[in-house]
């Protein structure tokens, strides 16, 4: 169980995610204190560490949409947030699988700030409205990332093997 | 079956006899291109080789390229140092596609690339930025990938688990009138597509308005086609290709080409004529919020900016000196002009275009990403408007989440930096 910590509209652009004037910082400890810097307030209650790993994030349709920047995964993976979007951005997608950034693609998803929300491996259920939502199922072919537990990893295996 | 541009380059980059969307390939890559982020893939690339006892190393130096553009020259002593620091890793490695900041060779990557003939029709080309869809114009698959993606890259020599993405046909037809251009047509487009109709697709773009266009225009078209979501937008390679790469990139060798097979599968195809375009604006906070300009005309805008990846190119700061020559910048409106690279610049001097700009009132900034990413420069003020030829209009995009970016193409940029007021070029 988890809850939902913001809901956002469609079209949730990595500027918006993650500020181009901040791209100078690039380490992955480094980005976490810009998440959101244009939201003030949200901004500074995550730098509060106010929301427990695990929380939700839930985005509408094409979400981080835009820039290639990574920074917009790392932001996120340093709170250890979940995504939970109707549908998500191409290079967004691969960008967070790649660094183990917990992402789920739910169509039809209703949920408001606050909900109580469980993920299961192929399901979202509400537990506020009680109603349940399927996942679109990622590839095979990212999971073997993801199960590798992220890109870098998943190379450092590649290269051992060929030796 | 017949096969589209971007599976006949997948296969035989993957070295398969065919593929078809869906499935999953690992091609191997011709050219692997960052920016400043190669600061981040340098970091996550020595990560990768922890703990497993190699050196590591590059697999091809020849086949990387870096071009710094996105803060130059350098906005702050954490950019100047992590270029510092590139600069180290570039000289290490023996990268020798890279450009520092300079007057001559530097630029923007995706106006250098081009430029330098780094790319070819039939190659896969992948970028750690999103408009690395911009070399899809000379006929190669190219998409942007993250900075980690780019480090495996870097340690492999290909794309790992990549899946052959479906295509959506693109046919335009007919001649565009007077002032309406490359970027009319992509926006156009964009407004029909959505911000993510292409989403894991490639836009592959044909008919005879395609077949006629400069490289500078096809290059202005793929850089946008993922502002649709498309992966790759590609024109594939024809007469106009090779022209390109012999006369304006220097290439002797041969220049094999890539066409799609007859009979192969689209997931669908978008028609457009072009000879009915107005221009277009695309207007705040997304950028298929595209409407005809008599939908916005009389806009007033405090900066106008002409340059970046997608118009800072010669032809586009030709019709914008014709259009701004001996007139003058509005009282109250200030403009900027960024060539997209340093050949670019001595041209637009040798032609008398800064000449022109810089007694209209224009300023002229050095070629590199300027003010597009809100990153160092050409900053908005609180409830500001721009009005620009750059690709994006996000919220806060040219820094200041409180202002308002509209983006159109050279012209209308131009000729509305006369009257301080969004305008028609037709009208003047």
């Amino acid at each position: 169980m988890a809850k939902v910590i913001i809901v956002l509209a469609n079209d949730i652009s990595t500027d918006d995610i993650y500020p181009g004037r901040y791209m100078a910082t690039v380490l992955p400890t480094e980005t976490p204190q810009f998440a959101f810097a244009d939201r003030t307030e949200f901004n500074a209650r995550l730098k509060a560490r106010e929301f427990p790993p695990g929380s939700v994030i839930v985005g509408g349709e094409n979400f981080g949409c835009g820039s290639s920047r990574e920074q917009a995964c790392s932001t996120l993976k340093g709170y250890d947030l979940v995504v939970v979007a109707k549908s998500i951005a191409r290079i967004f997608l691969q960008n967070s699988i790649n660094l183990g950034l917990k992402v789920v693609i739910c169509p039809a998803l209703e949920a408001s700030e606050g909900d109580e929300i469980e993920i299961t491996d192929d399901a979202v259920i509400n537990r506020a409205t009680g109603k349940t939502f399927s996942q679109v199922q990622m590839p095979a072919a990212r999971k073997g990332i993801m199960d590798a537990g992220g890109l870098i990893p998943y190379t450092r295996a590649r290269l051992k093997a060929r030796g | 079956m017949g096969m589209t541009v971007a599976e006949k380059i997948l296969a035989r980059a993957a070295g398969l006899a065919s593929v078809s969307a869906g499935d999953v390939v690992e091609p191997k890559v011709d050219l692997a291109m960052s920016h400043e982020n190669a600061a981040l893939v340098i970091n996550q690339f020595l990560e990768v080789f922890q703990r497993t006892g190699l050196t590591p190393t590059v697999w091809e130096p020849s086949r990387i390229a870096i071009i710094f553009d996105h803060r130059v020259p350098a906005e702050s002593p954490k950019t100047a140092t992590n270029q510092k620091k590139i600069r180290e890793f570039v000289a290490a490695n023996g990268i020798a596609k890279f450009h520092d900041i300079r007057g001559d060779t530097g630029g923007i990557c995706h106006q250098i690339l081009p430029e330098y003939g780094y790319v070819r029709p039939g190659y896969v080309v992948v970028g750690t930025d999103s408009h690395t869809t911009s070399h899809g114009a000379l006929g190669a698959f190219s998409f942007g990938i993250g900075a980690t993606e780019m480090a495996s890259v870097w340690s492999l020599g290909y794309a790992v688990n990549i899946e052959v993405p479906e295509t959506i046909k693109v046919v335009v037809n007919g001649e565009m009138p007077p002032h309406v251009g490359a970027k009319d047509l992509i926006l156009h487009l964009i407004g029909t597509l959505t911000a993510q109709g292409a989403n894991y697709k490639v836009l592959e773009f044909h008919g005879d308005t395609i077949r006629r266009m400069s490289t500078s225009g096809r290059i202005a078209i793929c850089n946008m086609s993922v502002e649709a979501g498309a992966t790759s937008g590609i024109v594939p390679g024809d007469a106009e290709t090779v022209r390109y790469l012999r006369e304006e990139a220097g290439v002797t060798d041969e220049i094999p080409l890539t066409t799609p097979d007859p009979d192969a599968r689209y997931l669908r195809t978008v028609e457009v004529d072009a000879s009915t375009l107005e221009p277009q604006i695309a207007c705040p906070h997304m950028v298929d919020n595209v409407k005809p300009i008599s939908a916005v005309a009389g806009t007033k805008v405090q900066q106008i900016v002409i340059g970046s990846c997608t118009n800072g190119r010669l032809d586009d700061l030709e019709i914008a000196a014709s259009i701004l020559r001996g007139k003058k910048v509005a009282a109250g409106t200030r403009m900027l002009v960024f060539p997209a690279s340093g050949r670019i610049f001595g041209q637009a001097l040798e032609l008398g275009y800064v000449q022109d700009f810089m007694k209209a009132g224009a300023v002229v900034m050095n070629s590199g990403c300027g003010p597009c990413l809100g990153v160092h420069e050409g900053a908005l003020g609180d409830n500001e408007v721009a009005l620009s030829t750059t690709n994006r209009n996000f919220k806060g995009r040219m820094g200041n989440p409180k202002s308002e970016v509209y983006l159109c193409s050279p012209a209308v940029a131009a000729a509305s930096a006369i009257t301080g007021v969004i305008t028609d070029p037709r009208n003047n």
